[in-house]
């Protein structure tokens, strides 16, 4: 049982050298063994979101995967978009549009945002709506999170009209 | 200070109505927030519990010698090893109305419910926590399980507390005025049994604690996600027998609470009695399907209610019989009179009543035990108030609407028959508004188009500051209500300000720094809020009943009323003129009023308060500091609203959908807007969730049906719609800013106005559903069997 591996992570650009037992998901392992604890646990069995990360550009539930799996992968958290002094847009889209209230499942909303506007630069707000539905939040009632994506999407692609400010 | 725009970003003084930037937004964005489970210490050992797998049973064996022997397990714990002191939450009342009962913090000799904990294990790491629990062995002889208010009540009903007999913990005629029978004798009578499902305040963030004992300081540190932080301190203290002083309690960043963390759960009690055992920091973190089916629940009620109406639609009585179920034990401090005291004092709610007998009774079962949850009892008797008036409206052949615009308060301040002192409010006019934005926007006229389209709503108030005077008439042994803050400002004109309240959402960094800095008159950025730390904050109640910013605000705010006059002392002393010559200039400095250039910023001021303590005045004392308490008066404030719903059933599957949402608040004075608005659009979904999918069910032999998300129904952003709100402002009188609270008027409208919305289409089928959650079988019964008869008849 505690027959453990060495593993090498690369999280946020940057490679960890981590001894883990096979059954350690790569949630605790990012919490606790690489210490990037904005990534949160919210049921461990992937209904919540809010274990969200980006998996090779994908968002991911990093509670549904076994660290061992994410070998040779590039995983972003959180902490990888910006910093208090300098959040990146889509963060400071959030603080504007009142998209937080406890902040619990913030960092998963955002990746999943930050995965999604990649791949899909300018949604329509249902599109967004249906996206963001795969994460739970218990505080906002979703509707300022759709905005602070809207807005970000609009300000990313140009259309001026209803960007940031 | 130029100032281009005055109100917006709170430049130029104004500070109050601003919506600014949360300040607490930087590190929550970025993932730097410090929530429990990121707190991590040197030594830490990991903590689980072992908990019931029966509902009701006799414990025959517990034998932990297999989990003490899992690689990893450090120790194991049963109530035996631990001998802490019961929780025992009490009501001043004589034993005909109120039967107390402990709980213990594990369960001894008998279990009460699916997830009591029974022992403790503690290990290197939580992967061998599991491996521990699983190899604890526990044998019960099963009893039968009190599931439901028929099998708690009756004769020969198993006892869930031996010392309980009848199961009924609480039994109380709060009310039983003249004149009821006589009304309903000649009045247009309505009658109708309203339920409500057990639900769980669902905080994303589960439970957890992170106990540590500290040698040299000979004090325990417990830092865990509560709403309560000095109620823990004192529970933990008495429970292992060591004085407060040794007890520290500290609240990091909370990831939600909604009531479920304003009382004392017994699993940080124990991990705090391993720490203290063990010399080794311990955590504990709660996992999902532990918060589900064991953390403290709520709201499973029913209403027996009957209400008598005059010809022309004046309520004239009200009479309810009301049941909670209230699990298996009774909460701290709060006890199980939590929801029936609440129910029974605040039921007539908006609307004028000449008669009233309520009957509230409290009854124990073999479920998870209940704490308050955001609302506590109002979604439940606003959605009797509000289904009674559509009910009579129909009946009288009158507009919901116009029924409720005769019976509504509209003279305040109104003393209720309940003899609640109701401060003034805007009732009637965000009813009018509510239904002036569905009319103006064209939903009545498509409602009439489309008979599968209804409109509802539900006109509530809420009382926000509950002080002690409120809080009393309660009978709780522990009466909360005043809050006390302390404010220092330092030699850079920045200024700490304490408050007992807790932010776990609701920002109060932002809207207290706000109070602070208009008063005060200093920028938002000098103004720093600590909370959450027993050792810092000298007392306090913590953060539940919307009184975060009523009471914790008005402490606040009359902290830096006296600091700004120890300035002003100071300024008049330092300038030679009367302290009635001198004034805070809103810009960090005080003027002499008929010489305004004469001036003295904060810093000066303080550098003489601190540096040069010999030039003060004789009546200032050295440093910049004040404290001040604040509890309000009387029967507190009320906040009110109007929700106006538009749904639509699909009459192929029963599933209801909200087209449109309107909400009419009136919290009295914003502070900030954008937060209020989050108050109620969050509280709204919770409100929206318990109207149309969550629900904890048991099985007969006491197994609850939610264990994962899988099968508890939280809404996802499918499922809630955009919500708009408006603000009305009755400035509140009992308060230093003018608020009231804002924290639970969303989830307490939205059942009744959501209810009501599914009734109005459900009219023509001539059934009406008088439950929640709705389900959608329900609504498609209805409509198939109105439809088959429509077509039957050729209609
Ligand atoms: S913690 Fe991974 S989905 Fe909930
Ligand atoms: S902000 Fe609290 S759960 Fe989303």
């Amino acid at each position: 049982m505690t027959d453990k591996q060495l593993i090498v992570l690369t999280v946020n650009g940057e490679e960890h050298e981590l001894l883990v037992e096979p059954r350690w998901t790569l949630l605790d392992v990012l919490r606790h063994n690489v210490g990037l604890t904005g990534t949160h646990v919210g049921c461990e069995h992937g209904v919540c979101g809010a274990c969200t990360i980006l998996v090779d550009g994908e968002p991911v539930r990093a509670c549904l995967m076994y660290a061992v799996q994410a070998e040779g992968c590039a995983i972003r958290t959180v902490e990888d978009l910006g910093t208090p002094e300098e959040p990146n847009d889509l963060q400071q889209a959030f603080s504007e549009h009142h998209g937080l209230q406890c902040g619990f499942c913030t960092p998963g909303f955002l990746m999943l945002a930050e995965g999604f506007l990649a791949q899909e630069p300018s949604p329509t707000r249902e599109e967004i709506r249906e996206t963001v539905s795969s994460n739970l939040c218990r505080c906002t009632g979703y509707q300022t999170i759709v905005d602070a994506i809207e807005a970000t999407a609009a300000k990313r692609t140009g259309r001026k009209e209803d960007a940031v400010r | 200070m130029a100032s281009e725009e005055p109100r917006f970003d709170g430049r130029g003084g104004k500070w109050i109505g601003a919506s600014v930037r949360r300040r607490e937004d930087p590190r929550l964005v970025t993932g730097r927030g410090r929530f429990v489970d990121d707190i991590h210490l040197h030594g830490m050992l990991h903590a689980g519990f072992v908990r019931a797998t029966v509902a009701h049973g006799k414990i025959t064996e517990l034998d932990l010698s297999a989990a003490r022997e899992v690689d990893g397990v450090v120790a194991a714990y049963s109530a035996e090893d631990l001998q802490l002191g019961d929780m025992v939450a009490l009501l001043d009342r004589p034993p005909e109305e109120f039967t107390p009962t402990t709980m213990p913090i594990l369960a001894r000799g008998k279990v009460r419910f699916v997830g009591e904990p029974i022992a403790l294990v503690i290990a290197k790491d939580p992967y061998a926590v599991e491996d521990g629990i699983e190899a604890a062995q526990v044998g019960y002889e099963v009893l039968d399980a009190v599931v439901s208010e028929e099998t708690a009540l009756a004769e020969d009903a198993p006892l869930v507390h031996e010392d309980a007999p009848s199961n009924v913990l609480l039994d109380v005629t709060s009310f039983d005025t003249p004149g009821v029978d006589e009304a309903f004798a000649d009045g247009c009578v309505i009658e109708l049994v309203t339920r409500s499902g057990r639900q769980n305040a669902l905080p994303l963030e589960t439970r957890g604690a992170v106990a540590s004992w500290d040698d040299r300081d000979e004090q325990l540190l417990v830092q865990t996600c509560s709403q309560v932080p000095h109620q823990v301190r004192t529970v933990l203290a008495r429970s292992l027998r060591i004085p407060e002083r040794s007890v520290r309690v500290v609240v990091p960043d909370m990831g939600g609470g909604f009531g479920q963390k304003c009382v004392v759960g017994r699993e940080e009690i124990a991990v705090a009695a391993a720490a203290k055992l063990l010399r080794r920091p311990v955590k504990w973190i709660e996992d999902r399907s532990e918060a589900l089916a064991s953390g403290f629940l709520a709201r499973e009620q029913r209403y027996r209610t009957r209400a008598a109406f005059t010809e022309d639609g004046q309520l004239t009585a009200l009479e309810s019989d009301i049941v909670c179920d209230m699990g298996a034990y009774s909460c701290y401090p709060f006890t199980v009179g939590i929801e029936p005291l609440m129910a029974a004092a605040e039921m007539p709610s908006v609307y004028r009543v000449p008669a009233y007998r309520v009957r509230a009774r409290a009854i124990t079962s073999n479920k998870a035990p209940t704490a308050p949850y955001r609302g506590v009892s109002r979604p439940q008797y606003v959605m009797v108030m509000e289904r009674i008036m559509d009910l009579a409206a129909r009946r009288l052949g009158l507009d919901p609407v116009e029924i409720r615009r005769r019976n509504v308060i509209t003279e305040f301040p109104y003393t209720g028959i309940n003899k609640v002192t109701y401060d003034p409010g805007s009732y009637l006019e965000s009813l009018e508004l509510g239904e002036k934005i569905l009319r103006d926007e064209g939903w009545y006229d498509l409602r009439g188009k489309n008979p599968h389209i209804g409109i509802g709503y539900s006109c509530f108030s809420e009382r926000t500051g509950y002080g002690s005077e409120a809080f009393a008439k309660r009978k709780m042994t522990v009466v909360p209500g005043f809050d006390v803050s302390e404010i220092r400002m330092d030699l850079t004109g920045s200024v700490v300000v304490t408050s007992g309240t807790i932010n776990h959402g609701q920002s109060h960094e932002t809207t207290f720094a706000q109070i602070v800095a208009e008063r005060l008159g200093v920028d938002l950025a000098k103004v720093k809020l600590r909370q959450g730390d027993t050792e810092r904050i000298s007392y306090g109640w913590g953060t539940f009943a919307s009184r975060s910013v009523t009471i914790g605000g008005s402490a606040v705010a009359t902290a830096a009323t006296r600091l700004g006059e120890q300035l002003c002392v100071i300024a008049a002393h330092l300038l030679d003129t009367r302290v009635e010559n001198v004034g805070l200039d809103g810009d960090g400095g005080v003027i002499q009023l008929d010489d305004p250039d004469r001036r003295l910023s904060f810093e000066e001021i303080a550098d003489v308060a601190y540096l040069r303590s010999h030039l003060l005045p004789k009546e200032a004392e050295p440093t910049l500091t004040a404290t001040a308490a604040f509890d309000v008066p009387g029967d507190g404030t009320f906040s009110n609203a109007t929700h106006a719903v538009v749904v639509e059933a699909d009459p192929g599957t029963g599933q209801v959908k909200i087209l449109r949402y309107a909400c009419v608040e009136d919290c009295g004075v914003v502070i900030n807007p954008k937060v209020v608005d989050g108050q109620a659009r969050g509280g709204i979904a919770q409100g929206i969730a318990g109207a149309l999918f969550e629900e904890v069910t048991y099985a007969e032999n006491g197994e609850p049906s939610a264990a994962s998300f899988i099968d508890y129904l939280v809404p996802t952003a499918a499922e809630i719609p955009d919500i708009t709100v408006d603000h009305l402002e009755t400035p509140c009188a009992f308060t230093e800013s003018g608020a009231k609270g804002a924290g639970e008027g969303g989830t307490i409208g939205a059942p009744a106005a959501v209810l009501n919305a599914v009734n109005d289409l459900l009219w023509r089928t001539g059934v009406q559903l008088e439950q929640t959650p709705i389900h959608p079988e329900a609504v498609l019964a209805a409509l198939t069997a109105a439809d088959r008869e429509k077509a039957g008849t050729g209609a």
